[in-house]
């Protein structure tokens, strides 16, 4: 199994409570993925001309006032770390490449969790419930989201191993489901020229998408072409800038419902993270079709 | 009808677990409420599985996996959608969803009839066995899987490999069948078909002209089975 939780603004009133409605989504999918949880949140756009990253650290107590002092030595700006239980987001003067290169050249022992202009992710082992709490994602606001509760069938259950996997500049993917064709893909992808940091299968249909994409493929075309190339069961949820996508396998092996109300879109797992939405019981819902690509987007709702 | 009738016992699955309603719906079968309204579902698993007494039961909203399951003799009408499973292995009695139903509704079902008003996704009526299932909307890829007794009515368009490797059950649909499984071929409309899905439609309370439809069985070349033989099983 494997949990998903998608839920997209469509006020900004909403908007001040996203973190709010996806925690409670979260945590209805707990009992689907005890393993490990993870989000992704679309919230307060670095500056133009800025970017910002969102690093990983496994040492509690690691000095992240030094990380922002290198990176506004090295690109300039002061900018205080945001720091969120054992990840901090750093908005670093240089477009979002430059600053997750710098972090992987000069400090090896951080993981860039995202990088992009809007982009947030946070994931860790253990209970989706503790989860939420440790990492106070009630509090935040956002334009949309993205969450993932991981039963681990692939590979083993660490924080580099949940979900969900960034794919790129403000992009990110979470899977329900496994990948068959992962072993033989990832070696394909490197020789690309693709980072792939893991053994975990989701991270290949992540790094998948970043290839498509990057030889010119829109993220509807890489997920089509994903049907033909990715071996498997899956539901994959795909966060971007400006919305999400959902696909289903075509065999439809993992479950997938979507919901819609006058102030959000939601995507679930299953309905029960739906029903805990305010307006529930009146908003749209259904299954969406298997092999079909759908995509939610600011200026399309 | 008597005062019994007139009761209707109202329980609220935000005061008391699946597993306390579930026991008291089992209950019910040596006496007891025999109406029953369920509210705030909300998407949880196995309401009413394992029910076993002509019970009326109305459920308020969507539900979740495996509702009904196993249902014997009760009739229960889902104001709302369902989730996988619903209706599995149905013995006996009525499911009525008014919206759709999510992958597998009716898998395995014995007896009784599933009426979807909505949509019904992949895999209805998988490996069915005597239950007889009517769908208003579409059905999903590979409905009517292995299917040995009953029938599958669907009113809208069917997906692909519907009733892959079919044995004796009866579909009759009104739409486009994206694809046909292997063994499953349009066949004849004979006397007890016509009565059969006319019977059907109207027990499922759907407003539809049979002489739409077009039936679809197997072509018997997949299974062998034949009296003959049945020492060897």
């Amino acid at each position: 199994m494997c949990g998903i939780a998608g839920l997209f603004s469509k006020s900004s009133s909403f908007e001040e409570r996203l973190g709010d409605h996806l925690s409670d989504m979260l945590i209805q999918m707990a009992d689907r993925g005890p393993d490990s949880a993870g989000v992704a949140f679309y919230r307060n756009p670095a500056p133009t001309g800025s970017s910002k990253v969102t690093l990983f650290s496994p040492d509690e107590g690691y000095d992240w006032d030094l990380v922002a002092g290198e990176l506004s030595g090295a690109f300039g700006g002061s900018n205080a770390p945001e720091i969120r239980a054992s990840h901090a987001v750093i908005v670093v003067q240089t477009d979002a490449d430059d600053a997750g290169r710098w972090v992987i050249d000069n400090h090896p022992e951080l993981r860039v969790m995202s990088a992009g202009q809007t982009i947030e992710i946070y994931k860790e082992k253990g209970d989706p419930r503790e989860f939420v709490d440790r990492f106070g994602l009630r509090e935040l606001s956002a334009t949309h989201a993205l969450g993932h509760t991981r039963m681990a069938t692939e590979s083993i259950v660490t924080t580099e191993h949940s979900h969900p996997f960034s794919t790129g500049l403000d992009l990110c993917l979470v899977h329900n489901g496994s990948l068959c064709n992962h072993n033989r893909l990832r070696e394909e992808l490197r020789r690309e020229g693709i980072t792939i940091q893991t053994d975990n299968d989701s991270e290949v249909a992540a790094a998948y998408l970043t290839w498509k994409m990057r030889e010119g493929a829109s993220l509807t075309e890489a997920l089509e072409s994903a049907l033909d190339d990715l071996d498997g069961f899956f539901t994959f949820a795909v966060g971007t800038a400006d919305g999400f996508a959902v696909l289903r396998d075509p065999i439809a092996c993992k479950p997938a419902v979507m919901s819609e109300s006058e102030d959000w879109v939601a995507m679930a797992s299953e309905y029960r993270a739906i029903a805990v939405l305010p307006g529930a019981e009146e908003a749209r819902v259904w299954e969406p079709d298997p092999g079909q690509v759908y995509i939610w987007e600011k200026e399309k709702v | 009808m008597g005062t019994a009738e007139q009761t209707v016992e109202v329980v609220d699955l935000i005061e008391i677990t699946i597993r306390e309603l579930n026991q008291r719906l089992h209950d019910a079968a040596d006496g007891g409420p025999q109406n029953w309204r369920i509210t705030h579902p909300n998407g949880l698993h196995a309401i009413g599985a394992g029910i076993n007494a002509p019970l009326e039961i109305d459920i308020d909203g969507h539900v979740g996996y495996y509702c009904v399951g196993m249902n014997k003799e009760a009739n229960v009408r889902i104001h709302g959608s369902a989730g996988v499973g619903l209706a599995e292995n149905i013995m006996s009695g009525t499911v009525i969803v008014d919206g759709d139903t999510s992958q597998s509704a009716a898998a395995t079902g014995r007896g009784g009839l599933l009426v979807v008003r909505g949509n019904a996704a992949a895999r209805c009526g998988i490996s069915m066995k005597g239950v007889n299932i009517v769908v208003e909307g579409n059905v999903g890829h590979l409905s009517a899987f292995m299917a040995q007794k009953g029938a599958l009515v669907v009113c809208g368009d069917a997906g692909e490999a519907l009733g892959d490797s079919i044995y004796e059950t009866h579909i009759y649909v009104r739409g486009s069948v994206a694809e046909l499984g292997a063994d499953c071929i349009e066949k004849d409309f004979k006397e007890f078909h016509t009565a059969e899905l006319t019977g059907l439609l109207a027990e499922a309370g759907v407003d539809a002209n049979p002489g739409d439809f077009k039936r679809y069985g197997s072509a018997r070349k997949l299974y062998n089975f034949s009296i003959d033989n049945a020492d060897a099983y």
